[in-house]
């Protein structure tokens, strides 16, 4: 087990920033996923961490010793590529012992440790085979494999799971979290699948334009996201957003309505300033039409998913989406009224687009 | 009606069709073969069939006559040993500049397309340039250059040459290939720890098989086929088979005999036909991958 401490991480392209002061400490033998859609620099991120890419300033620390001029295979890692990267013309076999041969580790060792992680990952059958004869499923599990045999305390993924079906996702996404749990090594897991973050991280890290965003436990990132921009990231569907002014009388205003906002949980003392208002599709609760305290709104259509339902609404102006049951999906009237859950709800300052 | 023309179709259409594109191919293959056809049927004439003029007539009372003298008694102006002693010559300048050529080109190649960066453009287009420059433009400096060396008019000095001017050209179709070869491999291979020669030996060259062919035929072709670089560089000892072959069709004492020519040139020209026929199939799989990996 071992920890990793990124400081002030910063690398540009050509007058792009990819990277803009990234700061994270991570715990021995925690599970990081850095989460973030394409091109905001998480999988920079890795490779940086990997010391396959440079950085233009900053420290990558593993276990207190600063790493950052060494060579990838002297940092102690083991990296899973999204394309798997394995080595075409070798078998399975010597794609997991190519490593070992190189560091010059005794023979009997090697075929001791292939074993392992061979039994393991239950890729036994496939060892004298070339990677072009593996399926897909079985192409990451060789890759998985290889990670595994260098016995790297530390254990990075890029994207592992977005080459599979959806079903064999899921199976391969509950197996790298037992995996983490036989093994407890650190794992730093990047992916654009918030699904993906929220199931297995012990904590995730969003990133957005080469910044760390949040980086919290995934129920606390749902629950009270940093910034307006996880708000709007994390959760399907995407949170319902309000404009408004925040007065320092703790109420919000929208529109003509004034909200009390006096049980949500401000994290600085009252002040009077434009601000979003956050709240989530299961926070709604839909109340008759002229209710006390209550909002009017018009339902557009409902959307069943099995297990419930979605209602889509117009609120002031707004397109709100509603989690509803199945039965009130079903009985929905067209003239309803909303009663937000405001100590569920996130207020975001219009100007910094932080959480308040 | 409609019926008829549906059942028509499938049956006489493709047919058509078929015997139209066999006709097309069997008239071009007939057109680059012909030259081919006269060469060999006229090596096999007995001299008096040659001197009756008719170059296209079938040899009469066919002979290996000629092909015997040209393969160990035709002269030059300075011996009487046909082209054996350049076939000899030709397969040791070739071996070794062909294996250099291609390694060190694949070398070249996997480097430059490793290595992304504006400077490595400016490499590329500069080898590019390379390609484009005719050999004539450079042969004094570089009879200059193997001169001050001392290699000038040596087996090595023509090796050399051979390589060196081979270079550009391996470089830019390796590079070519290896710019389609995922960046993960390379990664994942340093993440072993593997160093970029061992990556290079270990991991890259093992799938780099139809390429490497593809890029040796073309290079022996070349140089088996080279003329003007033999005739300078060579030296008297190892003047190769097209050099021994030009002496031997202008040898201006004694008679002239086309037949004894045309099977020193058939001789010449039968390894590199032989190369192509061993390895076609590796050659037609290396150009398909390179085509639709870019």
């Amino acid at each position: 087990m071992s920890s990793v401490s990124i400081r002030q991480i910063r690398k540009s392209f050509a007058g792009l920033t990819v990277l803009d002061s990234v700061d994270m400490e991570i715990a021995p033998g925690e599970f990081v996923v850095i989460l973030g859609s394409s091109g905001c620099g998480k999988s920079t991120l890795l490779n940086v961490i990997a010391g396959l890419d440079d950085c233009d300033s900053g420290q990558i620390l593993i276990n207190d010793v600063d790493v950052s001029g060494l060579e990838p295979s002297q940092r102690g890692l083991a990296m899973v590529f999204q394309s798997y990267a394995l080595f075409p013309a070798m078998t399975v076999r010597r794609n997991l012992s190519f490593g070992m041969e190189i560091a010059g580790t005794p023979k009997a060792k090697i075929a001791e440790k292939v074993a392992w992680a061979a039994k393991l990952l239950q890729i036994e059958a496939l060892l004298e085979r070339k990677p072009s004869q593996l399926s897909g499923g079985q192409r990451q599990r060789v890759a998985i494999g290889r990670a595994l045999v260098r016995s790297s305390s530390i254990c990075l993924f890029d994207e592992p799971l977005s080459n599979l079906d959806a079903k064999l996702r899921a199976e391969t996404r509950v197996e790298l979290k037992e995996l983490h749990e036989t093994l407890k090594s650190t794992m730093i897991y990047v992916t654009h699948d918030q699904i993906e973050a929220m199931t297995m991280a012990d904590r995730v890290a969003v990133m957005h334009k080469g910044r760390v965003e949040q980086f919290a436990e995934p129920q606390k990132v749902y629950e009270k996201p940093a910034s307006l921009f996880v708000a709007g990231f994390i959760g399907s569907p995407a949170m319902n957003f309000l404009k408004g002014y925040l007065e320092g009388t703790r109420r919000f205003k929208t529109h003509d309505v004034s909200l009390d906002a006096s049980s949500y949980g401000f994290a600085t003392g009252p002040a009077a300033e434009e601000a979003i208002l956050g709240i989530r599709c299961e926070d709604v609760n839909v109340v008759e039409r002229g209710a006390p305290d209550s909002i009017p709104a018009t339902l557009a259509f409902t959307e069943l998913l099995g297990a419930d339902a979605l209602g889509w609404f117009d609120c002031l102006g707004q397109r709100f989406s509603v989690k509803l049951t199945i039965d009130a999906a079903r009985t929905m009237q067209k003239d309803v009224g909303f009663r937000f859950n405001m100590s569920k709800a996130s207020f975001f300052s219009a100007a910094t687009e932080r959480r308040l | 009606m409609s019926h008829a023309i549906q059942a028509e179709r499938p049956v006489f259409g493709p047919r058509i069709a078929r015997f139209g594109l066999y006709a097309f191919l069997i008239a071009s293959a007939a057109f680059f073969l012909l030259p081919l056809l006269l060469i060999i049927s006229n090596s096999l004439k007995p001299l008096e069939e040659i001197r009756q003029g008719n170059l296209l007539a079938l040899p009469v009372r066919p002979t290996f006559d000629a092909w015997i003298t040209a393969w160990k008694s035709a002269c030059t102006e300075l011996e009487c040993g046909g082209v054996r002693p350049g076939l000899w010559n030709s397969i040791k300048i070739a071996i070794p500049s062909v294996a250099i050529s291609t390694l060190v080109g694949a070398l070249n190649g996997y480097a430059l397309a490793q290595w992304k960066s504006r400077r490595a453009n400016l490499i590329m287009l500069l080898i590019t340039i390379g390609l484009f420059i005719p050999y004539q433009a450079m042969l004094y400096p570089t009879v200059k250059i193997l001169s001050s060396m001392g290699l000038f008019r040596t087996y090595a000095g023509i090796v050399l040459v051979h390589v060196i001017y081979g270079l550009p050209y391996t470089t830019l179709l390796f590079r070519n290939f290896y710019v389609g070869v995922p960046d993960e491999i390379s990664r994942a291979a340093r993440m072993e720890g593997a160093s970029f020669l061992r990556t290079f030996w270990s991991v890259i060259l093992p799938i780099s098989t139809n390429i490497l062919v593809v890029v040796a035929i073309l290079q022996f072709t070349g140089i088996w086929n080279d003329y003007l670089l033999g005739l300078i560089f060579a030296g008297n000892d190892n003047l190769p088979m097209t050099v021994q072959l030009t002496n031997i069709v202008n040898n201006a004492r004694g008679s002239v005999s086309p037949n004894v020519n045309m099977a020193a040139a058939v001789i010449t020209a039968v390894p590199t036909l032989v190369v192509y026929f061993l390895s076609g199939r590796y050659f037609v799989r290396g150009i398909a991958a390179g085509a639709v990996k870019g």
